[in-house]
């Protein structure tokens, strides 16, 4: 997750020391710079200041602090940078009161910690719903009908001496949807379209949906055909999609994951996917991204991505508007337009 | 149908196929027809066809077209008493209409046989394109995902504005699934079509003009032959997609590579080309393009379901029933 877009980018500032503040823009600190930061450092810099830990040669702790002197309360999280606890950051910073995460997860960020010490905190939530449901529905037909795979079978010259092995109807299946939040939902609504029967497994049942709620996930495993996670990670989804759960879904099931790699057991996937023991899967999440387990590159029955599912120029754009609108909302002493409940 | 309906003896039927027809159905057919397959004794030699169809097959009435294998005036021409020709397929390019027409023949396709399937894969192959997933498969088991500083961003499926080029039984399942992501739909089709809601445009040239996406599900005939050309390309614009499910030979493919490999259109998803399986090699290196190999029908139940509705036409036709699903043959 760690590249710019090619849009070229201004040249960075050259790197000022935490004291100086010669900026009268309002201050935040930036600990990684996250996609969104990469693709819209100008335009951010236009409204609010930047002070880079990645640029700093001051290590983190000493950094933080010589901020915390400056009175600085604003932080620019990204979902890939340090984990966000009391150790890493809050104890070296005391003034810090607001934390805006480029990102729907905040599962790297302490927030029993940040409630503790009022620090507010807004996420990405609801910018890349759709892009997200949109991906994982393109996921679910490209495994169902192979459209990588027969995009794969055509450039390597296959149509001109083999037969294509033909991939499976769509329609009529039935899908489980782990997680029913707006991806989830979003989802579940485009593969209605597609005939589908959908099933969901969520923290509790939704009385105003058409779909069928299952308490348990591993009993939806068994009465689907394809299972979509689009929950969030947290210590109860960490390994929900376990052996129990895969071997419930079933030799003819298929798997798609626009959520987090640590949501499904990975060792697990990969064996149950060499054994033939599932029938496909759409990952667009790892466990350790940006490692891939290497075992996956010779199956034609998966199809990879590099966690894309919310990176489309427009969700940007959006993206962009929500984090400025967020520190704004913060330096205005206005409620912050996405805080996490 | 019950045994009691059928004719005794059955009725001849004419298999038309080219070699290599997965032929396991042909036991079923054969418990209501007595079947003609010459291709199981001449393979791809078509004059030793039509001379068997002169010995044996004067007073065969009807026809159980498979797939795409041709049927043109000359082989017609060796079937005096024919009057029915059932296909398996949903295009009828392959079958000389004109003559059929002149002769008095009808000829049946597999109907909606195939529309949810391809409804599924143009869809699939559009999302493919705008999101860019093949191109990021290919990005992932090369390894570049810890190395690469770059990537491009996608482009959202929401509000995008879908051209849809043919609102038929195909049309209309591709639009039931775009509304949902968000899209506004328009199309273009020999007719106007009260009843839907979407805008209608009397040109594939004026749609394309006020789309972002151009999808093509129409019927591939002398008019429609080159539909997608310059002034279409064009008018779509380099940010434009275009998703063909209908045949290659709706688009100018040689101006379309031109399009693509000069940055002048925006991408493009390919199940069918003007040559199958050939295909412009030009379009190997581009990770604006999905290719597939005209598969978009296909799925096993799609397969049985085309020949369950070339048989039922046929049972409805030795009935003097109603055919099922004639096809227009002007």
């Amino acid at each position: 997750m760690l590249y710019s877009n090619t849009k070229p980018t201004e040249s960075m500032e050259s790197m000022e020391s935490v004291e100086s503040s010669s900026s009268s823009l309002p201050k935040i600190i930036l600990l990684k710079p996250p996609p969104i930061f990469v693709h819209f450092e100008t335009q951010f810099s236009r409204h609010f200041h930047f002070l880079k830990a990645y640029e700093s040669p001051l290590p983190l702790p000493s950094f933080l602090a010589a901020a915390a002197a400056d009175g600085v309360a604003a932080m620019f999280a990204t979902a890939n940078g340090p984990q966000i606890t009391a150790e890493s950051v809050f104890d070296h910073i005391p003034s810090l009161c607001c934390i805006v995460s480029s990102a729907v997860g905040v599962d790297h960020i302490d927030l029993v910690e940040c409630r503790r010490r009022g620090i507010v905190v807004a996420n990405a939530a609801g910018v890349s719903a759709s892009d997200c449901a949109d991906f994982a529905v393109g996921l679910v037909v490209d495994v169902f009908r192979k459209v990588t795979g027969g995009d794969r079978f055509v450039r390597s010259g296959g149509w001109c001496s083999d037969e294509f092995r033909l991939g499976r109807r769509l329609g009529g299946k039935t899908v489980g949807i782990v997680g029913l939040g707006r991806i989830g939902s979003a989802v579940a609504k485009r593969l209605h379209a597609f005939n589908c029967r959908i099933l969901y497994n969520s923290r509790n049942k939704n009385p105003s949906v058409p779909y069928s709620f299952y308490s348990n996930v591993c009993d939806m495993a068994a009465d689907s055909d394809v299972l979509v996670v689009c929950c969030s990670l947290s210590d109860e989804t960490r390994h929900l999609i376990n052996k129990e759960v895969l071997t419930a879904l079933g030799k003819e099931g298929i798997i798609v994951n626009v959520a987090r790699g640590p949501i499904i057991d990975e060792k697990e996937l990969v064996r149950f996917l060499l054994e033939a023991r599932i029938a496909g899967a759409g990952l667009d999440v790892f466990e350790r991204e940006p490692s891939v387990p290497q075992e996956l590159f010779s199956l034609d029955n998966v199809v990879l991505a590099h966690h894309q599912a919310g990176f489309t120029e427009e969700c940007f754009q959006d993206l962009f508007e929500l984090v400025k609108g967020n520190f704004e909302a913060f330096f205005s002493n206005k409620p912050l337009l996405s805080p996490v409940v | 149908m019950t045994n009691s309906s059928i004719p005794n003896p059955k009725p001849l039927l004419l298999i038309n196929r080219v070699p290599d027809y997965d032929v396991s159905f042909f036991k079923h057919l054969s418990s209501y027809f007595t079947l003609l397959d010459p291709t199981a004794e001449v393979g791809s030699d078509r004059e030793k066809y039509k001379d068997l169809l002169r010995t044996h097959a004067s007073g065969v009435r009807a026809c159980y077209g498979m797939g795409m294998s041709p049927l043109m005036k000359d082989t017609l021409d060796c079937l005096p008493a024919l009057e029915c020709v059932a296909g398996t397929a949903v295009g009828t390019d392959h079958i000389d209409l004109t003559e059929c027409r002149r002769r008095g023949i009808t000829v049946t396709n597999n109907g909606v046989a195939f529309s949810d399937d391809v409804a599924d894969c143009a869809v699939g192959l559009l999302l493919d394109v705008l999101r860019k997933i093949s191109a990021a498969d290919r990005f992932v088991r090369v390894g570049s995902w810890p190395v690469a500083r770059e990537y491009p961003l996608a482009s959202s499926l929401t509000r995008k504005r879908v051209g849809i080029v043919g609102l038929g039984s195909i049309g209309l399942r591709i639009a039931k699934r775009l509304v949902p992501f968000g899209c506004t739909i328009a199309y273009t089709s020999r007719s106007h079509n009260p009843s839907v809601p979407y805008p209608f445009y009397e040109s594939v040239h004026k749609l394309a003009l006020e789309s972002d996406i151009l999808i093509l599900c129409c019927t591939f005939t002398d008019q429609t032959r080159h539909m997608i050309n310059t002034d279409v390309m064009t008018a779509l614009g380099n940010k434009g997609v275009l998703v063909n499910v209908g045949r290659g030979g709706l688009i100018d493919e040689a101006e379309m590579v031109r399009f693509l490999v000069e940055g002048r259109l925006g991408g493009a998803g390919l199940d069918v080309f003007e040559d199958e399986p050939s295909v412009p090699k030009e379009l190997f290196g581009l990770d604006n393009v999905v290719l597939s190999p005209h598969q978009a029908v296909l799925t096993p139940e799609s397969i049985q379901a085309s020949k369950d509705a070339a048989l039922a036409n046929l049972l409805a036709f030795f009935a003097n029933k109603p055919l099922l699903n004639p096809v227009r043959l002007d």
